[in-house]
């Protein structure tokens, strides 16, 4: 396992896993979420190339309600 | 525009190349349910609604995002960079809204200010030309100023959106001098977002011959919102046609409107 940094909160992940399994482990639906990697926009092709290194910084964002 | 009448003549509101029905644009912010804000919005027969980007909650993901209580093919969706406080995280969040893949359409917001919310002049202008650089259709949250709309034109900007008042305050239109010369100048569409309280703020605000209004707190901190929703999609009807329709001179003097002559001796 190695360390991540998801949305501000560390997480253990599998080391060689991308970023496609990570929204596989938190549930989250790829097609309504953005994803930064180290401040980096992946295009949702890319997800499932793109290989987690240890204290990556991702950020996942989507749309709530606002003005 | 829906009208009583079919008398009324207005030309179409187009932004960046799109043409929309509906003058009046909404939030979907602070509303007590979701069910209140899709209700509210289909009452206000708002075509463009406005969104946030923010983190995911990893802890409760399935209810919070807002695509899953609105139709993205049955509105507009608008992202808006509020809470964004330099040109640097504003620009961020604006690539991050166009990669959500709905449109290049962003409502930027660069705020100065933490107690009254008000633009950042320098800090939209930088990100104005940074974003219209990458094909982004901006429409630029603005203060009353004429210098900084003129200059957020010149920028690329797709529409200046100047305020009524400070955001949520419902103050209503503080400035409508300022807010009609800016329209008077301007050759991009001018929307006033924020700061209308109710349909007379809306009425009023659309008299001015402005191209259309923004709200959400006006409708979301209503008592009832869906009622105010409405009330407000026939305020800014009324606005628009009034203004079209040309008011009479003002006077300081009275001048009857029953004849003269005939009045018995």
């Amino acid at each position: 396992m190695i360390e991540v940094v998801v949305n501000g909160e560390r997480r253990a992940v599998p080391a060689e896993a991308t970023l496609l399994d990570l929204l596989g482990v938190l549930g989250l639906d790829p097609r309504i979420v953005v994803v930064e990697h180290n401040r980096t926009i992946v295009r949702r092709p890319e997800l499932a190339q793109r290989r987690l290194a240890p204290d990556d910084a991702i950020e996942l964002v989507h749309f709530v309600g606002g003005g | 525009m829906t009208t009583a009448v079919e008398l009324v003549k207005d030309a179409p509101f187009t932004i960046g190349g799109r043409t929309f029905q509906s003058r009046l644009m909404v939030g979907t912010g602070k509303y007590r349910s979701n069910e209140e804000m899709v209700r509210a919005i289909e009452a206000s027969g708002a075509e463009i609604v406005t969104v946030a980007v923010r983190r995911v909650d990893l802890d409760r993901t399935h209810d919070a995002g807002i695509l899953h209580h609105l139709d993205p093919k049955r509105f507009f969706l608008l992202a808006n960079t509020a809470g964004c406080f330099s040109a640097a995280d504003a620009i961020r969040y604006a690539r991050l809204a166009r990669e959500a893949g709905f449109n290049e359409f962003v409502k930027l917001e660069v705020i100065g200010d933490q107690e009254t919310l008000l633009p950042d002049a320098a800090g939209l202008l930088e990100a104005t030309t940074v974003l219209v650089r990458e094909g982004f259709k901006v429409l630029a949250y603005t203060n009353e100023d004429l210098i900084t709309a003129l200059r957020l034109e010149e920028a690329g900007a797709a529409a200046v959106m100047p305020l009524a008042s400070p955001i949520g305050s419902g103050l209503g239109l503080l400035n409508p001098f300022s807010v009609r010369t800016i329209k008077r100048r301007l050759r991009v569409p001018v929307v006033v977002d924020a700061g209308v309280g109710t349909a007379s703020d809306a009425c009023l605000t659309m008299e001015q011959g402005v191209d259309g209004i923004l709200m959400n707190t006006a409708l979301a901190a209503a008592q009832d919102p869906v009622a105010m929703a409405h009330a407000m999609r026939l305020a800014v009807e009324a606005g628009r046609a009034a203004f079209l329709a040309g008011r009479m001179p003002r006077r300081e003097v009275a001048m009857p409107s029953s004849p003269l002559e005939g009045m018995l001796d």
